[in-house]
């Protein structure tokens, strides 16, 4: 490939690295995407697609709110491939504890001009009739929506070359410096500055990640075509009751309509694994709650099911900034659960830093080199609280009125 | 003479041997789009196995059933797409 040379190369073409791509094309610099694999793999390929603001701490909620609004102004151009839906999100609360939380969070989300509405149970019944009955009740979140990421991150990647980015698929970086980008086959590309946006794969380019990231795998499932049973994307409140999720396997209540019929069920969480294959008993346990909240699910069928892995950082917070003890290198990685959302606010940040623009929110939170200090990197010695919730449910095998036997009729079958 | 089972697709009653299976019955009806894939095209059995969930018809009320996997019972309402 000559020896050209840019002003930015980025690694990874997941949706984090498509965005930057966008962003940084479109502020009129020369960009190089390199890509391993193809546009929108990785955890982009295996995301669920929620755009949803998050309150863990105030900096998770500035770039979730900053990035929902990204999405707003974005949508009109999305083609139809990427299935952008604007169907609000049900938080969904089991029992009056969790109707507490709802509260909080909605007065939170109302102070920071996010528009939220709590749901009695008779109203919830109403929205969702599928939930089981005796929900204490939600809260709804209108504005948030759903898409489909690999087709988001083609868009992106498409919006790039259109401003004369230039793309490489199935050449992997191997290292990444301030000047120049090593490739696999052992040539190399100069660069004004390089950015890892690698996701989990960041960690083979840049080895400093592995002591600030860790991969957390994800299972998904889905089913079938059933239009209509639900219409809102269903999250559970259910995570407070284990205030300590935590380190261990855990699953945690989401649904997904998709637009063909299909219900996306997640998900749990697990820090270790690095194989990717279907794991039968978390599957087995996260079916088995989703069933608690949604019995009509029991008799529905899933045709596949699927694995992914987050890139989650001590502080749930992704690292979007210079990486410290390498001139010229970027990272944009560490997005865990939330960088389907995070992608958009991700690369107006980056790239305001690379063009030394002013940015719309504090850039400092998100900072690599707060992974300096000691108190940072502490955090991930101490339980996590789980960004959209998770539960530790040694509840869930008692299982309310749903025994083993009830998952056989998620028949596991073959393609749509 | 073996014995025979009526069951109604799309409505409609059919007659068939004992032992026939619900694609059998459709095709019997003179149905041939079985079902509509995402993109409204008409879908019908391929491997009769099981396999390729092509066959896919609502059976007395529930949908995606592989009709060359079920036997077909007395009185059963079936329900394609075309
Ligand atoms: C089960 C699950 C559910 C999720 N649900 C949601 C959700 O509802 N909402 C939400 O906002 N987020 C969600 N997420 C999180 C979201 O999917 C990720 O945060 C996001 O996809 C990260 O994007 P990325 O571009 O950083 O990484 P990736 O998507 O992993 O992309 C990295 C890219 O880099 C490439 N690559 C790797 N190594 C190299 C190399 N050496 N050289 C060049 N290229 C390389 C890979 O092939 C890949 O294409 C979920 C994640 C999982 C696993
Ligand atoms: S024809 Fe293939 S599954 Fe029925």
């Amino acid at each position: 490939m000559g020896n050209p040379s840019f002003d930015v190369i980025i690694a990874g073409a997941g949706i984090v690295g498509a965005a930057c791509a966008a962003e940084l094309a479109a502020a009129g610099l020369e960009v190089a995407v390199l890509e391993s694999d193809m546009v929108g793999s990785g955890a982009t390929a295996a995301g669920m697609g929620h755009i949803v603001v998050m309150d863990d701490s105030e900096a998770q909620f500035a770039l979730g709110r900053y990035s929902l609004n990204l999405w707003h102004e974005l949508s009109e151009r999305l083609p139809a491939s990427c299935e952008y839906q604007v169907c609000g999100t049900l938080w969904v609360a089991a029992d009056e504890d969790e109707m507490e939380e709802a509260r909080r969070k909605g007065r939170y989300y109302s102070r920071h001009q996010i528009e939220s509405e709590i749901l009695d149970p008779q109203a919830l019944a109403d929205a969702e009739p599928a939930l089981r009955p005796g929900m204490a009740g939600a809260l709804r979140i209108p504005g948030e929506s759903v898409l489909y990421p690999p087709a988001a991150a083609r868009f992106l990647i498409d919006q790039a070359l259109q401003q004369g980015a230039q793309l490489w698929v199935g050449k992997p970086a191997t290292e990444l410096t301030g000047g120049r980008a090593r490739l696999a086959d052992g040539s190399s590309l100069a660069a004004g500055c390089t950015v890892n946006a690698a996701g989990c794969g960041a960690l083979r380019i840049t080895p400093q990640l592995v002591q600030w990231v860790r991969p957390r795998k994800g299972h998904l499932a889905i089913t079938d075509r059933y239009p209509g049973l639900i219409s809102h994307q269903l999250v559970e409140l259910g995570y407070l009751k284990s205030a300590h999720a935590s380190e261990s396997d855990s699953v945690a209540f989401t649904l997904q309509p998709r637009p063909t019929g299909q219900l996306l069920i997640g998900s749990s969480r697990q820090f270790g694994p690095a194989d990717s294959s279907v794991e039968a008993p978390l599957l087995g346990r996260m079916l088995r709650r989703a069933c608690r909240y949604l019995p009509p699910l029991a008799d529905l069928s899933v045709i596949r099911a699927w694995t992914g892995f987050r890139a989650a950082t001590p502080d749930n917070l992704p690292l979007i900034g210079p990486c410290p003890g390498v001139d010229g290198l970027y990272l944009a990685t560490g997005h865990e659960g939330l960088g389907i959302t995070t992608s958009l606010g991700t690369a107006k940040l980056l790239a305001d830093q690379i063009l030394g623009r002013k940015s719309e929110i504090p850039a400092q939170p998100y900072l690599p080199s707060r992974m300096l200090k000691k108190e940072t990197l502490n955090l991930a010695r101490q339980p996590l609280r789980p960004e959209t919730g998770s539960h530790r449910d040694t509840e869930t095998q008692r299982s309310e009125g749903l025994s083993d036997s009830s998952l056989c009729t998620l028949r596991l079958g073959g393609k749509s | 003479m073996s014995e025979s089972i009526t069951l109604t697709v799309n409505g409609r009653p059919v007659t068939v041997p004992k032992g026939s299976m619900v694609s059998a019955a459709i095709s019997r009806a003179g149905v041939q789009a079985f079902r509509t894939s995402v993109s409204g095209r008409p879908r019908g059995p391929l491997c009769g196995m099981g396999i390729c969930l092509e066959c896919r018809v609502t059976i007395d009320g529930r949908p995606h059933c592989r009709s060359c996997q079920i036997p077909c019972c007395p009185g059963m309402e079936v329900q394609t797409d075309g």
